[in-house]
């Protein structure tokens, strides 16, 4: 724990805002990663390298900060390919996971999918893998079905194969934003098969905090954001298997994804580009193999295992106010959940919880988390949501333990 | 922040005045704060001379939203549905005391909302920006 606590606070100093306090003097306690991650200093600095040193457009120029862009914004795409265990010709730049997402939905789903068809997804979804399958699902007339979640956002599986009788598709996410639920990818992934289904598996919350092997998971597509994990906002990958994109009609047109345009018809580009129309966010893009050098470096098995100590801690530590009304929702298993903790904390609506929070400084969510039809199946109107990563300390923790002390005092409970 | 959270607030989130519904209003009005999911529903009967004879209203949410709301069916009870469909930001921020953040200001200004949408019979803007 100590180890583990030094070298947290070690990465702590890597991440400049981590070091700012609020115009109230207090410290900044960032305790809502699964929103959006710090960037550390690298990664900023990968960004101003570019347009200060090698700013140009990419795949055209035949001068030397050209090629330096290209080979830079490649480069990324390599190491994205390595960190997921995939070929570079599998990854698709995006915007971010619910663009990667709705890239399968048009491109993959309109062309595959036919009246009767059965998409499965579960109960526990963020609506960036559910909104986009309840469009395909009435374009196409296919059916939306649901794996369902027991009452600690576990994933039931006992009807699993009747569920899947019928499906072409199967869109799950691998970990949730709103309680932490690791999905068990394995049993899914599996009946999926049996039922001839493709399985497309929103990453977002997973690929910043576990090691993800998209060859060992067997899974045909596999989504993430950049922003979740240390790179900047407005760039994601779709991670798709070679042979499925390349039968998959292009989603967005325009330049740079194709090889030869007549008047009349149009060669597309090699993968990935077929899939690229127009000017990347060459800047972020680069900005994220950044974020995927600093995470290698550390390491994902580490991060794994300090994430898991900081949420036994945190569980720990809020121990005593469940008796004063706290409810703690999700796994509590740090087997089951990956570094989110949703809570509500006796009368206190989830918002102004967060907004005294605030006041001390310490950064949370509150709210739906995206996932409004969980909510209401649960029946929580709201809930307070902290998150962990890898430059959470238990100072964190100390400051969100004595922020609820706080919020208890002026609620009088 | 932490300031805003005083006595009289905390009791009429507590207790809210008003709570509940009217069969049959005169006037009615539902919406939800899109940022937060905070949600309030506004009945109004209204007298023959055009004044405000009872107001319930009804929702969930934070603290501010519903103290705000329920301070406000105190407020317009027997003032003229034209007026209330008048009535400014000012007007809540009266009741609800300083210190709002304007991250929260729209859970305040929700009851505002939904009121004068019922008074003029359709949804309102928000009253933080007019």
């Amino acid at each position: 724990m100590r180890a583990l606590e030094s070298k947290a606070a070690r990465i702590a100093a890597d991440f400049p805002i981590l070091g700012t306090t609020t115009s109230r003097g207090k410290r900044l306690v960032y305790l809502d990663s699964a929103a959006t991650s710090q960037k550390p200093q690298a990664v900023i600095d990968a960004l101003v390298d570019y347009y200060a040193n090698y700013n140009a457009n990419i795949h055209r120029g035949v001068y030397e900060i050209a090629a330096r862009a290209t080979d830079a914004f490649e480069d990324a795409r390599a190491k994205v390919a390595a960190f997921l265990n995939a070929q570079t010709e599998e990854i698709v730049w995006t915007r971010n996971a619910t663009e990667a997402l709705n890239l399968v939905a048009y491109s993959w789903g309109t062309t595959n999918l036919k009246p009767g068809d059965v998409i499965v997804t579960t109960q526990i979804e963020h609506h960036s893998n559910l909104v986009p399958w309840q469009l395909l699902a009435a374009k196409t007339g296919a059916e939306l079905r649901f794996i369902p979640v027991d009452a600690r956002g576990v994933h039931v599986l006992d009807d699993l194969d009747a569920l899947m009788a019928g499906a072409r598709l199967v869109a799950f996410s691998h970990v949730s934003n709103t309680l932490g639920t690791i999905a068990p990818v394995a049993a899914i992934v599996a009946a999926a098969r049996k039922a001839g289904a493709t399985v497309v598996v929103d990453g977002a919350q997973a690929a910043p905090h576990l090691a993800v092997d998209v060859k060992a998971l067997d899974v045909d597509f596999y989504a993430i954001s950049g922003h979740k994990m240390l790179a900047p906002t407005g760039i994601g990958v779709l991670y798709g298997k070679r042979a499925l994109l390349e039968a998959m009609p292009p989603f967005l047109a325009g330049g740079d994804m194709i090889r030869k345009v007549e008047y009349e018809k149009t060669t597309f580009n090699d993968l990935p580009w077929k899939f690229e129309a127009g000017t990347s966010n060459v800047a972020d893009a680069i900005g994220f193999g950044v974020a995927i050098d600093y995470l290698d470096d550390i390491g994902m098995d580490w991060i794994r295992a300090h994430e898991r100590e900081m949420f036994r801690y945190a569980l720990e530590k809020l121990a005593p106010f469940e008796a004063r009304g706290l409810a703690i929702y999700g796994p509590r298993d740090p087997e089951l959940a990956s570094g989110v903790l949703s809570f509500n904390f006796a009368d206190i609506h989830a918002h102004d919880l967060a907004s005294i929070l605030d006041t001390e400084g310490v950064c949370i969510r509150a709210g739906h988390h995206c996932t409004m039809p969980l909510m209401e199946k649960m029946g929580w109107p709201a809930t307070a949501r902290a998150s962990f990563y890898l430059y959470t300390t238990t100072a964190d923790i100390d400051a969100l333990v004595a922020a609820l002390e706080r919020a208890a005092a002026v609620f009088k409970l | 922040m932490d300031d805003f959270y005083r006595d009289y607030i905390l009791d009429h989130y507590r207790n809210p005045r008003n709570f509940g519904t009217i069969d049959h209003p005169d006037a009615t009005a539902e919406d939800l704060n899109p940022l937060c999911g905070d949600q309030i529903r506004m009945d109004v009967a209204v007298a023959p001379d055009g004044t405000v004879a009872d107001v319930k209203f009804s929702g969930k949410g934070c603290a501010i939203s519903q103290a705000s709301a329920s301070m406000l069916t105190e407020t317009v009870k027997g003032m003229k549905l034209e007026d209330v469909a008048r009535l400014s930001k000012e007007a809540v921020l009266e009741n609800v005391g300083i210190g709002i953040s304007p991250t929260r200001m729209k859970c305040a200004m929700l009851g505002l909302r939904v009121l004068k949408s019922a008074a003029v019979g359709e949804i309102a803007g928000w009253p933080d920006e007019e």
